[in-house]
């Protein structure tokens, strides 16, 4: 198959991801916290909770809920963005919660809240993956039970060649057809917690992505593990 | 059927979905669970085996009410019936107006003579429900109203260490600040002396609280204390004869400076010379 696209604009393999850094405990007030930073893409997140819910109406009293909330500062790209909640920011904190929510075991803490807040200073695409992977690392941080990590990548479809972690570049390539799809998975079972998809690819494409993404989830969940484990090193 | 292997080493930290055991020989207690042959880490925690149990020690997270236990309340509003308390806990406590005092309590009395809004008090939970509604009492031996001095906020988890073994590590700080203690189980702990006295012990408890991993932390508090106060400290340990004098001269001293700092920074509140606090058992 021959394709225009041979080679990625940063010099990166097709299956290399941007370079990846965590650390947990970054906001001393917050019950947990975490940042998350792949390639020039930074994600801030603060858990606060368990802690009683209000407005009262969405209290639960078989579980505790949780709560996210995804926010890009003004200043994190170059187009400045408009302060206050957004139909994007809406959607991407509801899918953040959908993605986190399969770990989690709130039972002992019924009619309360666990709130996590995302706030990304910089952002060049994949910004809802880092966000799930900073906060996955923040409620673990905050003591919350949780049956595993959550990780979370985007893959691109290039062109009809698949690549890993797309940047911003990336995603504005023009006359080739280009896809996006942010993936978040529970590593130890491989469950799919959160796949979106912007663009178009073919089905050979998806699946072919999906098995080419699971190591690298794999390989983020150490990232993010080791970031925990490295707060309380001596 | 496999014996079990253990593939994290004893008191180290575990994360969520590190796999501790594979194998049957082990069995899974608080902070983990079993998946087919696995026994897997579902908090963050200093893991602890015990014999063939596994369990984590929390190193985060809030406080949650426990029976028994002996916590700080903040009034935050005032019922019928009683009053309603900030625990440091996701669940508000209530204090029944039969738990509140010795003294009946007629219906209808003015319940702010007894407890304001926003005052602190040091309180035991006698009942927790499924659904995490607490009852709290006030009757009991070193239960009552905290007036003075200040309220920090420290790790729940931390707070065994804070209090130390027999009450070892705070009555060091009490003896070396001449100040009156109370730590709470739910991180809460209340403050109260010379103020120059409560900044070194309040900078002592942070200092607990940072370096808890630290063994041989008693003494480098000591260390500290001895320091920052410029004074020579008895360490309480090991001579129980030489700590009870050491407290009796503390708070003899103490008393003569509490009747000075209620001048200085009680001249709003209640004159009532402040009673003896028993600290809360570990």
């Amino acid at each position: 198959m021959s394709s225009k696209f041979t080679k990625r604009p940063d010099g990166r393999k097709f299956d290399e991801t941007r370079k990846i850094e965590a650390k947990a405990g970054v906001i001393k007030k917050a019950d947990g916290s975490a940042y998350f930073k792949i390639g020039k893409t930074t994600a801030y997140a603060a858990v606060y909770g368990p802690r009683e819910l209000h407005p009262r109406h969405m209290q639960d009293p078989k579980t505790g809920i949780l709560r996210c909330n995804y926010n890009m500062m003004p200043f994190s790209s170059e187009e400045r963005v408009r302060p206050g909640p957004s139909r994007r920011s809406k959607e991407i904190s509801m899918v953040t919660e959908k993605a986190l929510g399969p770990v989690m075991d709130l039972k002992d803490y019924p009619n309360a809240v666990v709130d996590v807040f995302i706030e990304l200073t910089e952002t060049d695409a994949g910004s809802r993956c880092a966000g799930i992977c900073a906060a996955a690392i923040a409620l673990a941080d905050a003591g919350v039970t949780m049956k595993d990590m959550v990780s979370a990548i985007s893959i691109g479809v290039i062109d009809n060649n698949i690549v890993m972690d797309l940047d911003g570049e990336e995603e504005h390539i023009e006359d080739v057809f280009v896809a996006d799809i942010p993936i978040a998975m529970v590593p130890s079972t491989g469950e799919i917690t959160l796949l979106q998809m912007d663009g178009r690819m073919t089905k050979e494409n998806l699946l072919e992505g999906i098995k080419m993404v699971k190591p690298v989830l794999k390989n983020i969940a150490e990232i993010q593990r080791k970031a925990l484990k490295d707060k309380y090193k001596r | 059927m496999s014996d079990g292997k253990l593939l994290v080493k004893d008191k180290e930290v575990v994360v969520p979905g590190e796999v501790l055991v594979k194998g049957m020989g082990f069995l899974p207690g608080y902070g983990t669970y079993r998946k087919e042959d696995e026994i897997i880490a579902n908090r963050l925690g200093l893991l602890t085996v015990d014999g063939k149990v596994l369990k984590t020690v929390p190193l985060s997270g809030r406080y949650m009410p426990k029976r028994n236990d002996i916590i700080i309340g903040n009034v935050i509003d005032i019922l019928m019936s009683g009053w309603r308390l900030d625990t440091n806990s996701p669940y508000s406590a209530v204090l029944p107006l039969k738990d509140a005092s010795f003294n009946y309590i007629e219906k209808g009395a003015d319940l702010t003579r007894y407890f304001e809004l926003d005052d602190y008090i040091v309180l035991k939970v006698t009942n927790v429900t499924s659904q995490k509604l607490v009852d709290v009492t006030c009757k009991g031996p070193g239960l009552h109203k905290l007036r003075g001095g200040r309220i920090i906020l420290v790790n729940t988890h931390k707070v065994p260490r804070i209090i130390g073994k027999k009450g070892s590590m705070v009555s060091l700080i009490k003896n070396a600040t001449g100040c009156k203690i109370t730590v709470g189980q739910n991180g809460m702990a209340w403050i109260s002396g010379e103020p120059e006295m409560e900044v070194i012990a309040v900078n002592t408890i942070k200092m607990i609280e940072e370096q808890s991993h630290v063994s041989g932390l008693t003494d480098k508090i000591h260390a500290y204390l001895e320091k920052a106060t410029g004074k020579k400290v008895a360490l309480a340990e090991d001579k129980p004869d030489n700590e009870m004098k050491e407290v009796n001269k503390t708070e003899s001293s103490s008393k003569a400076a509490d009747s000075k700092n209620q001048k200085d920074f009680l001249k709003s509140r209640d004159s009532e010379s402040l009673t003896n606090i028993k600290k809360p058992k570990e």
